[in-house]
């Protein structure tokens, strides 16, 4: 009855006596002795590598073929013991017992330990749950004990660190049908460990797709102008954090929006010329307005100058009139005359000479590289 | 080894059978799935359905029982899942077109009725991405173009979000939310025509600042002319006449004194200028 079961169960149990044998100290199982496991595999025999040399220098070197194939055969070399072959076996205890058991527990008492103590390091934390079932709590960082795996599957996440998504700039469109191409980064965290493990499909997809949204909103709100100019950047990111706090809340989602940070806003490229030269347009116009002021400086400069010469001279006319008047007259006449050339004519209406003296003077102004020709 | 074979060999198959049979009678359901067990083919028990009232950790999760071979579990997702939908060309009811990205999210509420509508979540999906695509449509077509493009959208999203909802429902599924990630215009000839548009704008505000500074610069310029009159009449004013006679002088050195001027007088001998050469002693 038992002998019928066991054959039955033969198969099932063909996994773990699989198992026992790749055990390093389980090899003393007799039916294993066909085929070691693999990574023993070169150390065993001194199989030669290289198929035209024979025998790799194990026995001298026997030049029969035969020879040769009969320990290059499937179970040829590999059956001649090595130390660490089927055939080695466990030293025994004094009382002539077997080591296996201590070793068994021994094995089972470190994975009992290491499995079930968990070291929760700062910021993070970690959910656990009944063989990967039923969720039993949280840890929280320092020392944890749990039952051992996989009574107790635990899965660590770091809660704290603030995690980055960039977004590359898009299009957006803005409040009055404008386009603006901007780029932004959102910071956010874990606020619920369990909602975020086992709440959400795509929790970091559903991140981005919620700053999208939020973005795209709080932008049509606004003007091109005051998204581009910096003023309005302050209420977008605010607007922004508070709409994708709210979209991921509804969700369940147990993350937490840090904060919402708009890297560039610029005109499309397409039209960044004419944007460049409205700034052109603006340099423009001050330069017009330095120049006006400019000759504002002047004219009232010299206006004043004027105005005070003529009052200096006035006071002193005042006090002479007649002899400052015909001084003034006399040196004006003086300087002028004694400067041009001068045809004085009778009243009498004598017809007037031509100016020869002014006739010779252009003309040795216009040749004067003729003079030394005989004229 | 044969030695531990031969002493427990009674403890190890029992062992064994145990194992064997718990791993094909129980199973674990994870806090993220929804456990339909099919006994013969008919739906017979949901193992883990969603409640929003439990909390995790008081869910159904965990071990439950089935019959071998007799029994199948069919795991269905119990969160929030996603339903993307890209580039969909939207004519609104002025006839622009518009290019719309939306998503939505969705919970299967009733895994019985999903797996006999749809079968699995992906055919799930597809369904309702399907009608997602249908409802958009016909929702934002009834809207002009800028209503769309305001943040709220008005009661678009609201209409889209029910309507879905009840055809999911058909599927055991739940809308939770609806969203537009994205209106924007098509590339091409919109794109182009909205970039023209905002050049033209900008030229004009070029050329209004232009213009303002040149006008700035005139006003400025004529402040200036009327402030340096009022002064020279100020100080002219006070006596006309010698003013006259001093800017005759003045005009005098100016035009014949300058440093290229080159003129020639004919002095009539009657000027004043020769009354003491004329007179006679």
């Amino acid at each position: 009855m038992l002998d019928g079961l066991r054959t039955r169960l033969g198969g099932a149990f063909g996994g773990f006596a699989m198992a026992g044998k790749k055990n390093p100290w389980g090899g003393s199982n007799g039916s294993g002795g066909d085929d070691a496991p693999p990574g023993e595999k070169p150390s065993k025999g001194d199989g030669p590598r290289n198929p035209w040399l024979p025998g790799g220098g194990r026995k001298g070197g026997s030049s029969n073929i035969e020879e040769i194939f009969k320990n290059r055969g499937p179970e040829g070399p590999r059956r001649g013991g090595g130390s660490g072959g089927p055939n080695f076996r466990l030293p025994e205890r004094p009382g002539g017992g077997s080591w296996l058991p201590v070793f068994v527990v021994i094995i089972a008492g470190l994975w009992i330990l290491l499995s079930s103590v968990h070291f929760v390091q700062p910021g993070e934390q970690a959910t656990v749950t009944r063989f990967g079932g039923k969720y039993v709590g949280t840890f929280n960082q320092g020392t944890n004990w749990s039952y051992p795996w996989p009574i107790s599957m635990v899965q660590k996440d770091n809660v704290e660190a603030a995690r980055i998504e960039e977004v590359p700039s898009k299009l957006i469109l803005t409040g009055d049908q404008n386009l603006v191409d901007l780029s932004y980064s959102i910071r956010w965290n874990i606020n619920n460990l369990s909602l975020f493990q086992f709440q959400l499909e795509e929790p970091v997809e559903t991140v981005r797709e919620a700053a999208e949204t939020a973005m795209r909103s709080s932008v049509a709100e606004k003007t091109l102008d005051t998204v581009i100019s910096g003023e309005g950047r302050a209420d977008i990111q605010g607007n922004v954090q508070t709409r994708m706090q709210a979209i991921l809340d509804q969700y369940g989602a147990g993350i937490q929006v840090l904060g919402v940070e708009v890297d560039k806003t610029d005109p499309p490229e397409k039209v960044i010329e004419a944007f460049n030269d409205v700034l052109a347009a603006q340099q423009d116009a001050e330069r017009e307005l330095n120049g006006a002021r400019r000759y504002s400086q002047r004219l009232l400069a010299k206006a004043e100058g004027d105005a005070e010469q003529f009052n200096q001279i006035y006071s002193q006319y005042r006090l002479a009139p007649r002899v400052t008047r015909r001084r003034l007259y006399y040196e004006t006449m003086e300087a002028v005359l004694s400067r041009t050339d001068k045809t004085i004519i009778d009243a009498d209406g004598v017809t007037p000479y031509l100016p020869l003296t002014e006739l010779q003077r252009s003309q040795s102004r216009s040749a004067p590289s003729t003079n030394s020709g005989g004229q | 080894m044969l030695a531990i074979w031969d002493t427990y060999r009674l403890y190890i198959i029992i062992v064994g059978v145990l194992l064997a049979l718990g791993a094909s009678t129980l199973f674990v359901t994870s806090e993220t799935k929804q456990a339909v067990i099919i006994r013969t083919g008919e739906p017979y028990e949901i193992v883990n359905m969603y409640d929003p009232d439990d909390p995790f950790g008081r869910t159904g999760a965990g071990f439950w029982f089935r019959i071998p071979v007799v029994d199948r579990v069919q795991m269905v997702e119990r969160r929030v899942l996603d339903l993307d939908m890209d580039n969909e060309q939207v004519l609104t009811s002025d006839q622009q077109r518009l290019q719309v990205n939306a998503y939505a999210r969705f919970r299967i509420i009733q895994p019985v009725t999903m797996i006999e509508r749809a079968g699995d979540e992906g055919i799930l999906n597809t369904q309702l991405a399907r009608i997602l695509r249908s409802v958009l449509r016909q929702e934002l077509g009834r809207r002009t173009f800028a209503s769309l493009l305001t943040a709220e959208r008005g009661t678009a999203m609201t209409n889209i979000r029910n309507t879905l909802d009840t055809q999911a429902r058909a599927y055991g599924a739940q809308i939770i939310d609806v969203r537009i990630k994205a209106a924007e215009l098509p590339s091409g000839t919109p794109l182009d025509a909205a970039f023209n548009r905002m050049i033209s704008e900008r030229q004009e505000k070029a050329e209004t600042i232009r213009a303002q500074g040149r006008k700035n610069a005139q006003i400025i310029r004529a402040e200036a002319d009327a402030e340096a009159a009022a002064t020279y009449a100020s100080a002219y004013g006070k006596d006309p006449e010698f003013y006259d006679f001093y800017r005759a002088m003045e005009s005098y050195r100016a035009t014949f004194l300058s440093e290229n001027a080159e003129s020639t007088m004919v002095l009539d001998n009657d000027n004043d200028y020769f009354r003491q050469f004329k007179r006679q002693p």
